[in-house]
C-alpha cells in the first residue's frame, strides 16, 4: 500500500496536494451554490420563476457545464483519493493503542476527516438524487416560463421536517469537515508564512462555519415559511 | 615495551604539518584492499569513519545506541572552541595551544595539543560546510562566547545544543557513506572483546544486542572512540550506556592506560535529590558568563536555608558570599572546572552549602537580568523603565541566551530560575584519562587507535571548557585519517584477515563463558545493587579529594566488591535476544576493575594537580600543589592480571615552549 | 506515592504482547518517570520476574532514545519534554499509569517497550547531508553570511532529536514532521541549496517507502514533539517538493 513513486503522482505528498487542491476547488464551488441558494429567500412567484431561470441557466450555459463537470471529477477525486489515504493512515498502525489520549493534542474534526467526508459524500448522494437527478432526468413539471420547476421540488423537499433536520445535520458536518480541512489545505500546498498564517486560518475557520450556516439558514427559511403552500 | 610517544622532531609548529606531509600514503586501488572499524559513533567515531571512507578504506562502524547520532557527544550544550580570532580579541593557535596546557596543569603533551589548536580552525570551516547551524549575529556571521579558564572568546555555540549539532553534522558526514555503501554500520552492537593476531589488533567480537549473537570481524586496523568512563562514579552526567568495556578489553590485551585517575567533577550541575537517582544533569558552563555563583557568608543563613526558614532573594547583598569572585578576582566566576569544583565542595564542607543535603550552591542570573534589562530599554528608546519593566526585559534577553537550560532546570526541579537563583553542585562530567595513545594515536597495541574521550592526550589532568568537541572532532576528521597511514601503509600486502583463526576462535570463547557465567550465576543481588556501591566507594575516596588512607580504603573496598559482585549478581533471562541487564553487568564488571586501576593511579600520584586533588598537597590557602620535578609524567598502566598487580610506565613529559607555572586565576 | 502500573510486555518481534500490571509502592516525587521504572525493575529482579525493557540513554532529554506512550500520549503528559524529563510529581498516589510502546508499522517492536526508530535513519541517509568532503579545506567559515533569521530557524528545525514521538503522536502514524525538520535545516541555509531538489524528492520518497502514513495537519505532532518542532516545517517540505516535482530534471 505504500506509495512508491516520486514527484505529482503517485508520492503521499501528491496525494494530499489532490487532496487540497480538489478540496478548495470545492469550497470555491460551494460559494457559487450558496449564491444561488440565496435566491430563496424571494418567496411568490416572481422568485419561483427567477430561480427555476437560474436553474436551467445553471445546466444549459457552457462555461457552468464545464465547471460542473469539473466538481464531478473533483469530488470523485476527493473521495477516492482520500479513501486511499487512510487505508494507508490505517495500515501504518497496525496495532492500535489500548490507551490513546488525542484530545490532549489534536482537535476532534481534525481526527474525523474521514468519518465526516463519508458523511458529507452521503450527504452529496442524497441531495443529487433528490435535486440533481430529478433536474436532469426527473419528470419535472414546467413552470410559466417553460423551465423546468425546481423551485416547488426544493421547497415542498424542505417542508419537512426529517429532511430539513438531515439536511441541517449533513451541512453541520460539512462545517466540522471543513473547519479543518480548508485551512489544512493551504499548509498541505505549503501556503505557510509566520506573517500570512494567521489570517489564513481565521479566514478559513470564518468560512468553514460561515457556508454552511449560510444553507442551514436558507433550509431553515423554506421549513418554517413553508413558501410552496402560498402558492 | 618501552613509551614511545612518536612526537617528531622540529618547532612545535611545524610538527604536525612536516608529519602530515612525510607520513607514507596509501593508494587508493590499495585502500579498497584495507578494512577499518571503528567501534563508537559519537563526535570522534562518526567523523573518524566518514572521513576514513570518503578516503577509500573499507569501514565498519559499531555502535550500541540504536543510531549512531544517538551517542552522548551529542548531550554537549556548551560549545566548541576554535582560535579563529573572528572576535578581535587577540585570539591565536598559539593563545589557544598555552590555554589547554594551562589549564590541564601541565599533564598534557606540547606537540598533541598544538596540534589540536591548528586543526580547530579547520573544524568550524567544515561544520559550517556541513550545514551545522551554529549561532549568528545580525550580520550572518559566526558568534561566539567566553568559556572557563580563558579571557577571550573563541567558543562557537548552537545555543544549549552544540553537541547535538555537530554530532548531527557528523552523522550526515556519516550517513552519506553508508547511502554509499563505503560504511558499514552496526546500530546496537557492542563490543566485547578485542582480538589481536601476530601482535596487532585484527578485529573484534561484537555482540548483536537484539539477537545476543555474537559476531567477529576482522580489519587492518581498530579505531575505539568509545568515550570516557565517568560511570564509574555511578551517578555521573554520562549517558547511562557509557561505559568502558571496548577500552578496557583493549587494556586487558595489552593497551595501557593512561592517567586513569584524572576525572574532571564540572562545577555545575543539578545537585542529587534523592537515593533513587540515577543520573545527574549538567547545567552548561556557559551559564557562567552571566551567573554568579554564591552562598551566604553566614553560617546561621545557610541553615535557615537548608531548613526552609529562608529565601535566598531575603538575602541582603552584603550577607552573600561571591567566593568565586573573592577568591580570584581575575577570573571570577569563569575560573577552570575544577578549581570552581573543589571551591564549591569546600564552602558546602565548611557548612555554606544551601539545600537539604547541605551539598548546593548558588548560581545566580538576577544581576546579569537587571544589567541585560537596563541595555535592552536603551536600545528599545524604553524612557525611565521600572524596575519590573527592567527585569522582563533582561528576562528576555537571558532567555534567548539560554532558555532551553533554563527550561532543563525548571523541568528537573520544579523551580523557576528567572526568579529565584539555581542550585548547582559538581557532579563527574569527563574523565581526561585514557588508553595511552602515541601521536599518532595509537595505543601500545599495534593496530589499535583510540580518539577523542577514550584516549588521554590532549587535556593533561583537566579539560578546559568547550575543548572535548574540539578534541573529538580534530582526532575524527583531520588527526587519525592521515596518521592511520603509518600503521596502514606497511599493511597492503596482508589480504582480507580471517575470522577463522584461534585468535578469534578464543576471544569468542571468552566473552561466551563471560555470559554464561553471568546468566547460570544464581545470585541475589541486581546488577544495580553492585554499580551504586562502587559509585559511592568512587565518589567518596576516588573523587574531588583524595588522600592517602582514602585510596587504600577504596582499593580494599573495591577487591572486595568485586568478589561479592562475581558472587551474587543475578541477572535474569537469557543470553539470547536483547537482555539489557546482561549488558549491563559486562559493562559494571569492567568498570569495578578500572575503579580500582583509577585508586592505585591517584595513590601513586602525591601531588595534586587539575582535577586530581590529594588533600595532602596543599597550599595553606587550600590551592592544589603540583610537584613538576617528580611527577612531569603521564603514567600508563600495564595489564598483568589484575589491576593490583598493574605496571607503571612513565611518559616524561617535556615543556619546550611553555615555562611551567603555579596555576594562577587570581 | 502508590500507582498501579499497566505496561506492555512482548517477549519478542514475533511473540504476541500483553498488558500487565504491577503495582508499586514508595515512588518518590523527585523521581524522572525512568528512575521509576529502575525501581520498579529491582523489584520486579528481586521476585525474580525479568525486568522491564525499555530505551533510555542520556536522560536528559537530548539523545531521543527514550520513547514510551504514557496515558495514552507520547512521553507522557507534560509539553516539550522526554519521557526522562517526565518527573513523578506529574501523578499522584493512587493513579494508574499506561505505559505503551510507540505503535508504527515503520516501528516495529523489538521488546517490551522498546521499538527499532532505523527508519529514521535510512530516510536520513537518503540525503540528509551536504555533499561536501571531510577535509577541512572548505571555506572559510565566516565566507558566506547566514541572515540571522534564517540561521535560528535551521536551529530550530535542527533541534529534532529523532525519538519518533510525531509518528507515535500521529493517528496514521505519518513521519512528516521528523523529514520536514531534517529537510528544513538545510533547505533554510545557502549550502544546502545546490542538492535541495533531490535531498526533498528523495527523503520524502524514503518516507514512503517505510510505510509511515500520510499528514492529516491535525497538529498533534507539534503538540508532543519534546524540542516544539514547528509545523511550518512541514509546510516547508511540501513546498519545496512541489517546487522540486515541477523543476528537478529527473
Amino acid at each position: 500500500m505504500a506509495s512508491t513513486s516520486k514527484g505529482l503522482f503517485g508520492s503521499s505528498l501528491a496525494r494530499k496536494y489532490w487532496m487540497a487542491a480538489t478540496g478548495l476547488f470545492l469550497c470555491s464551488f460551494l460559494v457559487g451554490h450558496l449564491l444561488g441558494n440565496l435566491q430563496l429567500f424571494v418567496t411568490g412567484e416572481e422568485g419561483k420563476l427567477a430561480f427555476n431561470e437560474y436553474g436551467h441557466f445553471m445546466t444549459t450555459f457552457p462555461v457552468v457545464k464545464i465547471l460542473s463537470y469539473v466538481t464531478y471529477i473533483s469530488i470523485l477525486l476527493h473521495t477516492v483519493d482520500g479513501i486511499m489515504l487512510a487505508r494507508q493512515n490505517r495500515a501504518a498502525r497496525p496495532v492500535k493503542y489500548l490507551k490513546e489520549n488525542q484530545a490532549a493534542n489534536a482537535s476532534w474534526a481534525s481526527r474525523k476527516m474521514a468519518l465526516l467526508g463519508i458523511l458529507t459524500l452521503f450527504f452529496i448522494v442524497v441531495h443529487m438524487k433528490s435535486f440533481w437527478y430529478e433536474m436532469h432526468w426527473g419528470a419535472l413539471e414546467k413552470d410559466a416560463n417553460g423551465n423546468k420547476d425546481l423551485w416547488t421540488l426544493t421547497v415542498t423537499a424542505f417542508e419537512q421536517w426529517w429532511y430539513t433536520a438531515f439536511y441541517v445535520l449533513a451541512l453541520t458536518g460539512l462545517a466540522f469537515h471543513l473547519s479543518h480541512g480548508a485551512q489544512s489545505a493551504f499548509q498541505t500546498l505549503g501556503i505557510n508564512h509566520p506573517k500570512y498564517t494567521p489570517f489564513i486560518s481565521k479566514t478559513m475557520v470564518a468560512f468553514a462555519w460561515l457556508i454552511p450556516a449560510g444553507f442551514i439558514a436558507v433550509a431553515v427559511f423554506l421549513f418554517v415559511v413553508q413558501p410552496g403552500q402560498s402558492l | 615495551m618501552a613509551l614511545d610517544s612518536k612526537i617528531p622532531a622540529g618547532p612545535l609548529g611545524e610538527k604536525w604539518t612536516k608529519h602530515k606531509g612525510e607520513i607514507p600514503l596509501v593508494s587508493p586501488a590499495n585502500k579498497r584492499l584495507i578494512d577499518v572499524i571503528v567501534v563508537g559513533t559519537g563526535l570522534a567515531g562518526s567523523s573518524a569513519a566518514a572521513s576514513l571512507a570518503e578516503m577509500g578504506y573499507n569501514v565498519k562502524a559499531f555502535c550500541f545506541q540504536d543510531s549512531p547520532r544517538r551517542a552522548h557527544s551529542i548531550a554537549a550544550q556548551g560549545g566548541i572552541n576554535a582560535a579563529k580570532n573572528y572576535q578581535n580579541d587577540g585570539d591565536s593557535v598559539y593563545r589557544l595551544f598555552y590555554d589547554t596546557i594551562k589549564g590541564g596543569d601541565y599533564r598534557s603533551r606540547e606537540a598533541n595539543v598544538h596540534r589540536l589548536a591548528e586543526v580547530s580552525r579547520n573544524i568550524i570551516d567544515q561544520c559550517v560546510a556541513q550545514g551545522v547551524p551554529f549561532a549568528r549575529d545580525y550580520g550572518g556571521l559566526l558568534d561566539n562566547r567566553s568559556f572557563g579558564g580563558v579571557q577571550v572568546s573563541r567558543t562557537f555555540y548552537a545555543k544549549g545544543q552544540t553537541g547535538q549539532q555537530l554530532l548531527l553534522g557528523a552523522y550526515s558526514a556519516l550517513n552519506r557513506q553508508i547511502a554509499k555503501g563505503r560504511v558499514k554500520m552496526y546500530a546496537r552492537h557492542e563490543m566485547q572483546e578485542l582480538v589481536v593476531v601476530g601482535g596487532k589488533a585484527r578485529g573484534i567480537i561484537a555482540k548483536n544486542l537484539v539477537t545476543g549473537e555474537l559476531e567477529r570481524h576482522s580489519a587492518h586496523a581498530i579505531l575505539l572512540c568509545t568515550g570516557g568512563y565517568g560511570n564509574v562514579f555511578f551517578l555521573s552526567t554520562n549517558a547511562m550506556g557509557s561505559n568502558v568495556t571496548a577500552a578496557w578489553k583493549a587494556h586487558r590485551k595489552g593497551a595501557y592506560m593512561a592517567n586513569p585517575c584524572f576525572t574532571q567533577i564540572h562545577p555545575t550541575c543539578i545537585p542529587v535529590s534523592g537515593e533513587n537517582q540515577s543520573k545527574l544533569t549538567l547545567m552548561s558552563e556557559s551559564l557562567r558568563n552571566d551567573g554568579r555563583i554564591w552562598v551566604p557568608a553566614k553560617k546561621e543563613d545557610a541553615e535557615a536555608i537548608r531548613a526552609g526558614k529562608l529565601h535566598p532573594n531575603d538575602i541582603a547583598e552584603e550577607n552573600r558570599d561571591y567566593y568565586l569572585e573573592r577568591r580570584y578576582p581575575a577570573f571570577g566566576n569563569l575560573v577552570p572546572r575544577d578549581v570552581a569544583s573543589r571551591a564549591a565542595k569546600e564552602r558546602c564542607d565548611a557548612g555554606y552549602g544551601v539545600n537539604k543535603t547541605g551539598e548546593a550552591v548558588y548560581l545566580d542570573f538576577a544581576a546579569a537580568i537587571v544589567r541585560y534589562g537596563k541595555e535592552e530599554a536603551l536600545v528599545k528608546g524604553v524612557n525611565n523603565p521600572s524596575d519590573t519593566d527592567i527585569k522582563a526585559l533582561g528576562e528576555k534577553v537571558v532567555e534567548a541566551k539560554y532558555g532551553n537550560l533554563f527550561q532543563m532546570y525548571e523541568k528537573i526541579t520544579a523551580s523557576n530560575p528567572y526568579k529565584e537563583p539555581m542550585m548547582i553542585y559538581p557532579a563527574v562530567h569527563y574523565t581526561m584519562g585514557g588508553l595511552w595513545v602515541d601521536y599518532n594515536l595509537m595505543t601500545s597495541i599495534p593496530g589499535c587507535f583510540a580518539l577523542g574521550e577514550a584516549n588521554f592526550s590532549d587535556h593533561g589532568a583537566n579539560r578546559l571548557g568547550a575543548s572535548a568537541l574540539m578534541q573529538g572532532l580534530a582526532d575524527g576528521y583531520f588527526v587519525a585519517p592521515y596518521t592511520v597511514g603509518e600503521f596502514l601503509s606497511k599493511d597492503i600486502r596482508t589480504g582480507a584477515i580471517s575470522t577463522d583463526s584461534p585468535e578469534f576462535e578464543e576471544a569468542e570463547k571468552a566473552v561466551r563463558e563471560r555470559t554464561d557465567k553471568f546468566i547460570n550465576n544464581n545470585g541475589t543481588k541486581s546488577v544495580d545493587f553492585f554499580h551504586k556501591r562502587l559509585g559511592k566507594i568512587m565518589w567518596t575516596e576516588v573523587g574531588m579529594a583524595r588522600n592517602e588512607k582514602g585510596l587504600k580504603q577504596a582499593i580494599a573496598d573495591i577487591q572486595a566488591l568485586r568478589e561479592e559482585f562475581y558472587a551474587d549478581v543475578r541477572v535474569l533471562g537469557s543470553a539470547n535476544g536483547m537482555n539489557p541487564e546482561l549488558d549491563k553487568a559486562g559493562r559494571v564488571a569492567d568498570l569495578i576493575e578500572l575503579g580500582e586501576l583509577m585508586a592505585k593511579d591517584a595513590l601513586q600520584r602525591n601531588e595534586s594537580c587539575g582535577g586530581h586533588f590529594r588533600e595532602e598537597y596543599q597550599s595553606e590557602e587550600g590551592e592544589a600543589l603540583r610537584d613538576d620535578k617528580n611527577f612531569a609524567f603521564v603514567s600508563a598502566w600495564e595489564f598483568t592480571g589484575v589491576p593490583a598487580e598493574a605496571k607503571l610506565h612513565k611518559e616524561e613529559l617535556t615543556f619546550e615552549n611553555v615555562e611551567l607555572k603555579t596555576r594562577s586565576y587570581k | 506515592m502508590d500507582l498501579t502500573l499497566k505496561i506492555w510486555r512482548q517477549a519478542g518481534p514475533e511473540a504476541k504482547g500483553e498488558l500487565k500490571t504491577y503495582p508499586i509502592s514508595g515512588v518518590e516525587e523527585d523521581m524522572s518517570f525512568l528512575e521509576m521504572l529502575d525501581y520498579l525493575n529491582e523489584q520486579l529482579i528481586d521476585q525474580g520476574i525479568e525486568p522491564v525493557v525499555f530505551d533510555h540513554d542520556c536522560r536528559e532529554g537530548i539523545c531521543g532514545m527514550c520513547s514510551l506512550f504514557i496515558n495514552g500520549e507520547a512521553h507522557g503528559p507534560g509539553r516539550k519534554i522526554t519521557t526522562c524529563q517526565l518527573h513523578m510529581r506529574e501523578f499522584k498516589s493512587g493513579d494508574t499509569i499506561y505505559i505503551e510502546p510507540f505503535r508504527a508499522k515503520a516501528f516495529p517492536i523489538i521488546k517490551d517497550l522498546m521499538v527499532d526508530r532505523s527508519a529514521f535513519d535510512r530516510i536520513q541517509r537518503a540525503g540528509g547531508f551536504i555533499s561536501v568532503n571531510t577535509s577541512g579545506n572548505t571555506i572559510d567559515a565566516n565566507a558566506i553570511p547566514v541572515p540571522k533569521e534564517n540561521a535560528d530557524r535551521a536551529f530550530d528545525a535542527a533541534t529534532c532529536i529523532g525519538c519518533g514521538a510525531c509518528v507515535a503522536t500521529c493517528k496514521n502514524s505519518s513521519a512528516m514532521l521528523f523529514a520536514s525538520a531534517k529537510i528544513s535545516q538545510f533547505s533554510l541555509l545557502p549550502q544546502g541549496q545546490p542538492e535541495a531538489k533531490e535531498r526533498v524528492l528523495n527523503m520524502v520518497h524514503q518516507m514512503d517507502l517505510e510505510g509511515f502514513g500520510n499528514c492529516t495537519n491535525t497538529g498533534a505532532c507539534e503538540v508532543e514533539c519534546p524540542k516544539g518542532i514547528s509545523l511550518e516545517n512541514i509546510a516547508r517540505m511540501n513546498r519545496d517538493y512541489l517546487f522540486a516535482s515541477f523543476s528537478s530534471n529527473k
